[in-house]
Parts: structure tokens; sequence; C-alpha cells
């Protein structure tokens, strides 16, 4: 037996890791979208109210890919994909890890909807090529992964599974509470649950609904209680860009955290940008459910306390 | 003073004015949201559990509880009684206000007694222990289907997950702070 045991136990799950990651670049790969890679090490991230970066001598460890991936769709790369490696400080617990892995993807001419869509393609075809179409276990959950999955606002949510309304959560500041403590386990139990239309001032990069403009086209989704992926219709609107951007900083600094440099080169390319949609998934996550893993520890080769 | 992002599992802090232990936490973060920490604490004086959620810079004061140091002499029903190494007093600590650290205690172990006032609340364990498996299914050499870990009795009754080459009869480690195992004792 290898004196690394808790490694070597894990080859199971690393095969089925690496399974996984083929299915979802076979998925892209087969619907005419480029694999992309952008640098990991960038002058500044997005300012947001609570994502801080891991700073890299002078510049950042980026938090997700998606200020480069934007700059590309606004040089004219229509459908990109990329799996990489992202960092956000102080992010530990059983299902988080300072650095991880994250497959984001953007589609120009999509929407949010169109993007849950895609979602429900993806999991489907993944889920194939690990074994587990079309119902898998997760936490004792049966989870019914065919189409159409559980679509749900946040303010049905908040009216289902809380005792307050979601604007009241907003003014009284308990919208994350809430989340966390009521919403979040209720979701994703019978089948993927999407929860969208967020109050606009949890869209930082979102475009808001023209009919309703208190609320971004954003969405999450979720599997047996797990949240997994974020995505929204892209705000392609540099000057409305700039100044909610602006807004994260002021939250930065009454929270006492560093402000973040305005990420100019991004900015003055957004407005070539078409109108699209994008979307952050945790690759981690996404095995965690898939092998029925109680923490997110079980599905990585190193936790940063093994190095 | 502690803050949040200092919470963890066995930490002792003071919520209005009695002194709580951290027996489990999850670090949360909604998508876009704030950094919470949902814990449960249990109140070392009643025994009470309660759930409380908080936020990143939240601050704690630290319960600094007199140790003093004991032995534990045997278990009747419920009841853990101990001995002072320097006064040979002898104190009772029910199961409850033990936690987990029952799972721990063998005879003439020595550990630190938690004082409140007059009152014996509970025991600070090292971080790790010695401890003997008394129960555990044999591994099958070469086996290298997917099991990566066995359950296995320890002395104590305690029952955790351990590697498939421990075998009954042998000498373990285990991290009090998570209650696993962290390796073999060579004799």
């Amino acid at each position: 037996m290898a004196k690394n045991w808790p490694l070597a136990g894990r080859k199971e799950n690393l095969r089925q890791r690496a399974r996984l990651l083929q299915g979802i670049r076979q998925f892209f790969i087969g619907k005419g979208y480029l694999e992309v890679e952008t640098p990991h090490r960038i002058p500044t991230p997005a300012p947001e109210s609570h994502i801080d970066a891991v700073p890299s001598e002078t510049w950042f460890l980026h938090t997700s890919p998606e200020l480069c991936m934007k700059r590309m769709m606004a040089a004219g790369y229509g459908k990109i994909f990329q799996i990489c490696r992202c960092w956000r400080e102080k992010e530990r617990g059983s299902r988080h890890l300072p650095e991880f892995t994250l497959l984001e993807w953007y589609r120009a001419g999509a929407d949010y909807q169109s993007l849950m869509d895609e979602c429900e393609d993806l999991i489907g075809f993944a889920a194939q090529a690990v074994d587990a179409w079309p119902t898998m276990n997760f936490r004792g959950c049966e989870i019914d992964l065919s189409s159409p999955w559980e679509r749900i606002s946040v303010n049905e949510a908040f009216q289902q599974y809380t005792r307050i309304s979601m604007t009241e959560a907003l003014k009284k500041d308990l919208f994350d509470e809430a989340m966390v403590q009521e919403i979040e386990p209720k979701l994703g139990i019978r089948k993927p649950t999407f929860l969208y239309d967020y109050p606009a001032e949890r869209g930082a990069l979102a475009r808001l609904k023209k009919a309703e403009p208190g609320l971004a086209e954003r969405f999450e989704f979720y599997m047996g209680g797990l949240e997994l992926a974020n995505g929204f219709s892209e705000l392609v609107d540099s000057e409305e860009q700039r100044k909610r951007f602006q807004v994260e900083n002021q939250n930065r600094q009454s929270l006492g955290k560093s402000i973040y440099a305005m990420p100019d080169k991004f900015l003055a390319e957004l407005d070539d940008m078409p109108v699209s949609a994008g979307i952050a998934l945790g690759v981690d996550r996404l095995v965690m459910v898939f092998l029925d893993a109680e923490t997110i520890d079980e599905v990585v080769a190193f936790t940063p306390e093994e190095l | 003073m502690y803050t949040a992002s200092d919470l963890r599992k066995g930490l002792k802090v003071i919520i209005d004015g009695e002194p709580y232990i951290v027996t489990a936490f999850e670090f949360s973060k909604p998508g876009k949201g704030q950094a919470l920490y949902r814990t449960k604490l249990r109140n070392m004086i009643t025994g009470l559990s309660i759930d409380r959620t908080y936020r990143e810079g939240e601050t704690f004061e630290p319960a600094s509880l007199e140790e003093r140091a004991m032995q534990f002499l045997y278990k009747e029903g419920d009841h853990y009684h101990f001995m002072d190494n320097e006064t040979y007093e002898q104190i009772i600590i029910s199961e409850g206000s033990l936690g987990d650290a029952k799972n721990f205690l063998i005879e003439n172990f020595n550990v630190e007694v938690l004082m409140f006032g007059d009152r014996a609340i509970g025991v600070d364990l090292p971080n790790f222990v010695n401890l003997r498996v008394i129960k555990t299914e044999p591994w099958v050499r070469g086996d290298t289907s997917k099991a990566d870990f066995k359950p296995a009795t320890l002395e104590t009754g305690y029952v955790l997950r351990v590697p498939p080459f421990i075998e009954e009869g042998e000498l373990i480690t285990i991290d009090t702070r998570s209650g696993e195992f962290s390796k073999r004792v060579k004799e």
C-alpha cells in the first residue's frame, strides 16, 4: 500500500473526473465551440463586492477567465469555451477550494434562457460519459436529469421557501442568509433546478430585464442543494459596466476590502461585444455530484493542506 | 479576539457571557454573495446546541477556561469519573458535556478538565491520541477495488474509517479534532 493512501484511494474518482472532462470537451467541440486559453495571471480582476483575488506580485491570479474571454467575444470569436484553474482568496470548506477548476463558455446571439437549455444538454451529455444517465444519486436524492428541468425565479423561491419576500430580504440585508439557510438546500432535489432573475445588484456584469429593470437576466443551477453554475445575458454597454464596477468598488471599500483598478482595456472593447450569454460552471462540484462525494477534497488529487 | 474566518470545529468562544464550543462548521458563499460561516455551537454549561450563521469580519471573545490536569478513572452509565492529579479530588462529568471527547477516553488517560468557576464543563484532549483497534475486517491483499476505507472499532467503542491495511489489534493515531484516522503506530 502506498504511503500516501488517501491519494492512492482516489484513483477511481480521478478516473471518473477525467472521463467527465473528456465528455465536456467532446460536447463543446461537437457543437462548434472553440476551446481557448487565456492568461491565469492578470493585471486587475473585475471589481466585485465579495470576490477576492489572490495577489501575484503587483498583478493577480484570475478569479475567473471572464474579462479575457469577453475581450475575445468582442474581437469576433462567437462560440468559445475554456476549462481552467481559478483562484479565490480565503474560500475553503467542504464545497470550496481556494484553487479550483472552472468551465466557462460564451455564445453570441444567446440569452440566459437559451443558455439554460444548453446546460440541460451539456449535463445530459456529461452524465452519459460517466454512465449516470438518466438518473443519479447524490446525498440520498435520486435526481432525474432528463429535460425539462425545474425553473424557478428568485422571487418565487422566496415565496415558496421562506417567510419573507425577496424585496424584504434585500431591505433587511438578509438575502444571503435566506439563500444559504432556507432556499439552496431545497433546490435540485428531484431534478436539477435553475434559479433565475436575480436582483439587479446581484449581477454586476449581467444585462437587466427590459420589462423589469430591478432584475438581472442571471441564473444559477443546483443539484442536490449544491450550486453548480452561474450564467447570464451579458451586459455589453461599457459606460453602464464602468458605473457598476464603481459601485462594486464602493461596496468593497465600505467592507474594508482593497479596491481594484478599472479593467480599462476590457471596458474599451466591451461595446464591440455582440449580444451574448455566458456561464461559469464549477467542475470540481460537478464531479462531486456525479460521484456522490461528501466533500470537494475527494475529487481532486491534492488539497492545499496536502501540499 | 477571533474573527469569523477563524471558526472551526472545537473552537471555544463566549456568546452572551457563556462559553460555547463549535461542534459543526460549514463555509458557505451564495453566488456573488458574501462569505457566511454556518456553525452549530454547544453551550458548555447547559449542553444545549444552537445554530448560528456569522458573516466575515464578525468577532468573538475566546472562552478562556481554567484547566486542571486530571486522570480519567471510569465510566458509570452517563457519568464519567475523573481525579485531580494534584488534590486527588474526584469529579463527575456527564456524557453530554464531554461531546466527542468520550470517543477517546480510556482508563488512566490524562486530560485537561475545563473549569467554569467551580464547575467542570468538559475536557480538552491532546490533538492526537493512540488507541487500539479491537474489531475490523481483514484486508484481502491485491484487492484494488474502490474500497479505500473500511470501518474499525476502537477499544473505546468508537467506530471510524481506516485504510484497508489496518488490522485487528493494531495501535493507531487518531486526530481528536476531526475524529479521523491519522496514522498507524509502529510498535
